[in-house]
């Protein structure tokens, strides 16, 4: 056993002395394979952190909202609608939902205005979202002036902004009294944006939208698992950038193995006769040639991933902020928390460095196969 | 101790350019001495040198070693045997470009599994008796003609080989080099060594050092008349 | 010691291993750390019946991708199907049994 990890090592030795007589290519050769793997490491780090969190969170959204649609439009809820609901089965609670968008031409922003329900907030007083604190300056008593359709300026005091660890859902949010909501908005009484249904047993869920849409045939219910599948599925491979950006790296990637594995140079071969002459087997060429494509590849893993890592967690992956916030103007300032498993780095692994140290070995195989005599008669 | 039976070998097989290079050759290379193949080019003393030193089999006959059947091995035991056995010095020198004197002196060995000081000493050692340790860790690419020669020679005989086999060792050297190369010879010959070469230098094959010189034509081996005279009259 | 060229390399590969390692202990500590919060953060969606994260705040249409219909995304202009970039990163929300409808 020691003997052969002895040998493993003299192998090594000669592939790391091999590598450094070209060091500025092999140099090159792990910088850009370590910038392919942080790319790749960096983005499925992302994902899969704000992916397990934006799931867990909305285990706890609405199971079913209800909108109402003419025309294939969104339009507003009217009181008959509740009347109909209440009458369903297996529904256990009904909840109506205000709410809206509003544009802000300081920020260019739009926020979401909304009306709690499990808190009460006064007349003329509003609580804001941490993006607007940060963004837009609204403290705690601040005032804030918003400009309705009708051209009035409502104006209002913020009272409390929400606390910022929870800016990943709430950033936007102005949180509204509803007379305050109505009258902005010039929103019909009686009318609602949409409802929020809670069910009994949630096996019904389904069930209950189809009843739903037979007895209301405007109405168009969102369950919750149909949002969790959106969200399950954000930032996924198969999305227009993310794609784009992927390929990329994996057609970097298919030029680095392409050179590689383009044939042996005059060199190489007449060296590995070399070898083979003076007594290494086939198999301790083999495996040299193995080690010369791992080192490359796995010590570029290795830096690739813990260069991942500190940019994802540590530096708010800011290489690639710009994607992400795309043309928005608020953006939430969220703490990722990390969602490493197993399958991803094995993935990233067998993505990588399989398929470079295939790259380098196959080339080699009928050289390194040559009978020793072929270097006596060259 | 080294023995060739009735061996034939022939290149390019069943195509229309089929060529024996040897045909024939009933061979005995004793323990100890210097042996130097000697021939006009296409006599096939490259090939049978080859042969000799299990570097290629031959297509008929059988090589013993010490009485064993080696030819028919599979690679791994056949190259382990060789590797223990024989050293090379090839015409070329083929010394790995880039690599120092000393690492390229034990590159032969690391099949073998040793422990890297191990090897380092012998390394060392050789180099020492071929009075080449100032140039230990100098990239053999910047080495003069004859001193890449010596670490050829050093290389050759890292894993202790009771034979050492050369192909034209003094082609590439001038007079003084070459007699400096058969200074060197003796001294591995005194030590015990079998050398087997292949040359056709007279400075080589006039050498005392030099016991025995086998004549080759056409892959055969013919006597060798001036030695034939010598016998039996001298 | 470590003049040997393999010995350098798993000098190099330790070092990177144990960054490694502290990267998933890092990981570990931070999920611990967050739990909390997040906790906190599955509250408030459940007070205020949150349905979307505020990821893209590019426009009105953007906002809520799963409560969108399917309109909205017309109105600048028939064609112009992913008109903000945030389009590309997310995939319209499937609709469960209804094809129907949708």
């Amino acid at each position: 056993m020691n003997d052969w990890i002895e040998r493993q090592r003299h192998l090594l030795d000669f592939t790391l002395t091999s590598l450094a007589r070209r060091k500025t290519k092999n140099i090159g050769l792990l910088v850009v394979f370590t910038l392919l793997v942080f790319v790749l490491a960096s983005v499925s780090l992302y994902t899969q952190a704000l992916r397990s969190e934006a799931v867990r969170v909305l285990e706890q959204s609405p199971e079913i909202v209800v909108q109402r649609l003419v025309a294939g439009r969104h339009d507003l809820i009217p009181p008959d609608y509740l009347v109909g609901i209440g009458r369903l089965r297996g529904v256990r609670s009904i909840e109506t939902r205000l709410w809206g968008y509003y544009y802000d031409p300081v920020l260019k922003a739009n926020y979401t205005l909304m009306v709690p329900r499990t808190r009460t907030i006064e007349q003329g007083e509003i609580v804001v979202g941490p993006a607007l604190e940060h963004t837009r300056g609204l403290g705690t008593n601040t005032g804030i002036s918003l400009r309705a359709y009708s051209g009035e300026l409502h104006t209002f005091l913020v009272t409390d902004v929400l606390p910022h660890e929870t800016e990943l859902m709430s950033a936007d949010l102005v949180l509204m009294n509803e007379d305050d909501f109505r009258r902005f908005f010039n929103f019909p009484d009686g009318h609602y944006t949409d409802i929020v249904l809670s069910v009994a047993n949630p096996r019904e869920v389904r069930n209950i939208g189809l009843k739903l849409m037979e007895m209301l045939p405007d109405a168009r219910p969102i369950l919750r698992e149909e949002v969790l599948r959106t969200y399950n599925s954000i930032y996924a491979w198969r999305e227009g950038l993310l794609l784009a950006l992927l390929s990329a790296s994996i057609l970097a990637f298919g030029i680095l193995a392409w050179e590689k594995s383009t044939g042996l140079s005059a060199d190489e071969r007449r060296e590995i006769g070399i070898l083979k002459a003076i007594g290494w087997e086939t198999g301790d060429v083999i495996r040299m040639k193995f080690w010369e494509g791992f080192v490359i590849a796995f010590s570029a893993f290795l830096f690739g991933y813990v260069l991942a890592y500190v940019h994802v967690f540590y530096l708010r992956f800011f290489l690639f902020e710009p994607v992400l916030k795309g043309w928005a103007v608020l953006y939430p300032r969220f703490a990722l928390t990390p969602q490493i498993d197993a399958m991803q780095l094995i993935t990233l692994f067998i993505f990588t460095v399989v398929p470079y140290v295939a790259a380098v070995l196959v080339p080699i195989w009928r050289a390194a196969t040559t009978d020793p005599d072929t270097v006596m008669r060259s | 101790m080294l023995e060739l039976i009735a061996i034939r070998k022939a290149f390019n097989q069943g195509k229309p350019n089929e060529f024996w290079a040897l045909d024939g050759i009933d061979l005995e290379i004793p323990q100890k001495g210097v042996t130097v193949l000697r021939g006009p080019s296409g006599s096939g003393k490259t090939t049978l040198l080859t042969i000799l030193g299990c570097l290629a089999r031959p297509t008929e006959g059988r090589v013993r070693l010490h009485g064993e059947l080696i030819s028919g091995l599979p690679e791994r035991f056949l190259t382990e045997i060789r590797r223990k056995t024989f050293g090379f010095v090839f015409q070329q020198f083929n010394l790995i470009r880039g690599l120092s004197a000393i690492e390229n002196i034990i590159l032969p060995s690391y099949p073998t599994g040793e422990r890297r000081s191990v090897l380092l000493e012998r390394g060392e050692a050789l180099l020492e008796k071929l009075r080449l340790s100032h140039r230990r860790d100098n990239a053999v690419e910047w080495l003069s003609g004859g001193e890449q020669q010596r670490v050829a020679i050093c290389r050759a005989l890292i894993n202790s080989p009771q034979i050492l086999i050369a192909d034209e060792p003094t082609a590439n050297l001038d007079t003084r080099l070459a007699r400096e190369f058969l200074t060197i010879l003796k001294l591995l010959a005194d030590e015990g060594r079998t050398v087997v070469m292949t040359s056709h230098d007279p400075v080589v094959a006039d050498s005392e050092v030099v016991d025995r010189v086998i004549s080759l034509r056409d892959g055969r081996i013919v006597p060798d008349l001036a030695q034939v005279f010598a016998q039996a009259f001298g | 010691m470590l003049r040997r060229p393999s010995s350098r390399l798993f000098t190099i590969w330790i070092i990177a291993l144990v960054a490694m390692t502290a990267s998933f202990v890092d990981a570990w500590r931070l999920a611990r750390t967050n739990d909390a919060a997040i906790e906190r953060t599955a509250e408030l969606v459940e007070q205020l019946r949150l349905t979307d994260p505020v990821l893209f705040t590019e426009a009105r249409y953007t906002r809520h991708p799963t409560q969108a219909d399917l309109h909205s995304a017309f109105q600048s202009h028939p064609l112009a199907l992913e008109h903000f970039p945030s389009g590309t990163l997310i995939p319209p929300t499937i609709r469960g049994a209804y094809e129907r409808l949708d």
